[in-house]
């Protein structure tokens, strides 16, 4: 008798399973409202706020940065993506030479989207933005200067 | 060729036959070759789409309008490929496998009756032919397995061949009831003795069980999940077919494709009554051939579509578990089964609506 009883067991355990997957199919193939897929290119994507796609430099709406050119991201980046080149300028308000930053220059080829360099700002000048179109058709485009031209150190970021 | 067999051969066609009847059989052969070219294609896209809906996806709906497009061009891209051959390889065995499998697969098809006047061939062993020639296909697999001088192939293909011994058996069972119920071999005939109740119903109890055991028979000689040993992605990277590329990978997929559809044709004549509308809605209106046809596919996409559910659900089984369930479960209940089966047939208590 376990004989038929093991019979039954399994069709009644595969008859479970099919019940399953036919309450994934057929709502999906009349409605299609459970379908998870988004058509990217004709629909927005949906990107996720810890998205790390690439380090940008923040800017606000006169064209300032918080970036003071210390170079602490530079030091903590371990692939060497990061490159800052710096200049001493003649602070307008103080008279005095000071250092100051001239381009913040991201590798994005050579990052590996670690966070370090975030971590390591003290005046959460980078930060990540979410944007994932990075494909480029040269490799040159890939290295990009963050701080825009013109941009200028925000005022009290120093204190 | 020497000149002898030249005028054998010319001397048949002109004197037995006529040229004409030749370039007939010929055209038949080549119309078939393209339409079960597109239908298998086909059937991969619909595979493909089948399991988009069962796992919360869309599937291929980007070439062509949904996405139809989409395996021809995968054909396409295929055919583009470089034919690989490893350095070792039996170079006969690996060449002749492909071809074995695809011809052992469309020669199966000449005697399926698609419709009362659609069919290539009606020879009265019929069904017996399908189950023979169909079974031929396991000995390409066995020799392209061998003759790429892989050892996942080779494992692959021996399990293959261990699948094949086993389940013909038991898919043998369940053809001789339906045999049985109708009294002959002969496809047209299996059919026409459905003419009032298909065979899974008039055969009570044992025509059931008959027609479950053919669908897993079927699964597992067609190499389907649950029964895909051969393949086993997880195990055997793609088993049989690791060191084929371009087309001779695209052949053993079509095949694959195609056995699907000859198991599903093969259970719809046997059981589901073919050709024949159900309840004979259709049977007054003019163009019957076409009206056969509809309801013969219509059938054949039902019961594709139930092993689709199959491979979706079930998981892979061990090949202790796969040889358990044919020896110990399947077998012992498809001679029991037949046994029942003449017995109703002697006592002639056949269910006829």
């Amino acid at each position: 008798m376990a004989y038929f009883g093991k019979i039954l067991y399994g069709i009644k355990t595969l008859w479970t399973g099919m019940k399953v997957t036919g309450g994934y199919f057929f709502p999906n193939l009349l409605t299609k409202k459970d379908v998870i897929t988004v058509q990217y290119p004709d629909e927005p994507a949906v990107v996720f706020e810890r998205f790390k796609g690439e380090v940008v430099m923040w800017h606000n709406e006169n064209n300032e940065h918080r970036c003071t050119g210390c170079q602490a991201c530079e030091i903590a980046c371990p692939n060497g993506s990061i490159e800052i080149i710096w200049k001493r300028e003649v602070d307008p308000e103080t008279g005095k030479k000071k250092k100051m930053l001239d381009q913040h220059i991201y590798h994005l080829s050579m990052c590996t989207m670690c966070s370090l360099c975030i971590q390591a700002c003290p005046t959460n000048a980078i930060m990540w933005s979410v944007n994932f179109h990075n494909a480029t058709y040269d490799r040159s485009q890939l290295t990009k200067v963050l701080n825009k031209p013109g941009s200028k150190l925000m005022a009290g970021v120093e204190e | 060729m020497n000149m002898l067999s030249i005028n054998i051969f010319q001397n048949w066609l002109n004197h037995t036959h006529g040229i004409w009847y030749v370039l007939v059989l010929a055209g038949i052969a080549a119309l078939y070759l393209g339409f079960f070219a597109v239908a298998g294609l086909m059937l991969v896209y619909l595979e493909r789409r089948v399991a988009g809906y069962f796992q919360l996806r869309l599937g291929p709906n980007r070439v062509g309008p949904w996405g139809l497009l989409q395996t021809i061009a995968d054909a396409l891209k295929l055919v583009s490929k470089e034919i690989f051959m490893p350095k070792f390889a039996d170079k006969l065995l690996y060449k002749i496998g492909y071809y074995i499998v695809i011809v052992s697969s469309l020669v199966a098809l000449a005697v399926i009756p698609f419709s009362r006047q659609i069919q290539a061939l009606d020879i009265n062993v019929g069904i017996f032919f399908v189950s023979a020639v169909s079974s031929v296909g396991v000995l390409g697999i066995l020799f392209g397995a061998w003759g790429s001088r892989n050892k996942y192939s080779l494992i692959g293909a021996m399990r293959s061949g261990l699948q094949m011994i086993s389940y013909e058996l038991s898919a043998g069972f369940a053809i001789i009831a339906v045999v049985l119920m109708a009294g002959t071999l002969k496809m047209t005939g299996i059919v026409e003795a459905q003419k009032d109740t298909w065979f899974l119903f008039q055969g009570h109890l044992p025509a059931i069980v008959a027609f479950v055991i053919f669908i897993i028979a079927g699964t597992a000689e067609s190499n389907r999940v649950p029964f895909d040993l051969v393949e086993a992605e997880a195990e055997l990277g793609a088993g049989f077919h690791t060191e084929y590329s371009g087309m001779g990978f695209a052949y053993f997929f079509l095949a694959e494709f195609i056995n699907m559809f000859i198991i599903s044709a093969l259970a719809v004549t046997l059981f589901l009554g073919g050709w024949l509308a159900p309840f004979g809605i259709t049977d007054g209106l003019p163009a019957q051939w076409l009206w056969g046809m509809v309801w013969f596919f219509v059938k054949v996409l039902a019961v594709i579509f139930l092993l689709m559910w199959f491979r979706w659900t079930f998981p892979r089984l061990r090949i202790d578990q796969l040889l358990t369930l044919e020896w110990k479960y399947l077998l012992p209940i498809g001679l029991v089964n037949t046994v029942i089966m003449a017995f109703i047939v002697w006592k002639d208590w056949l269910i006829h609506i």
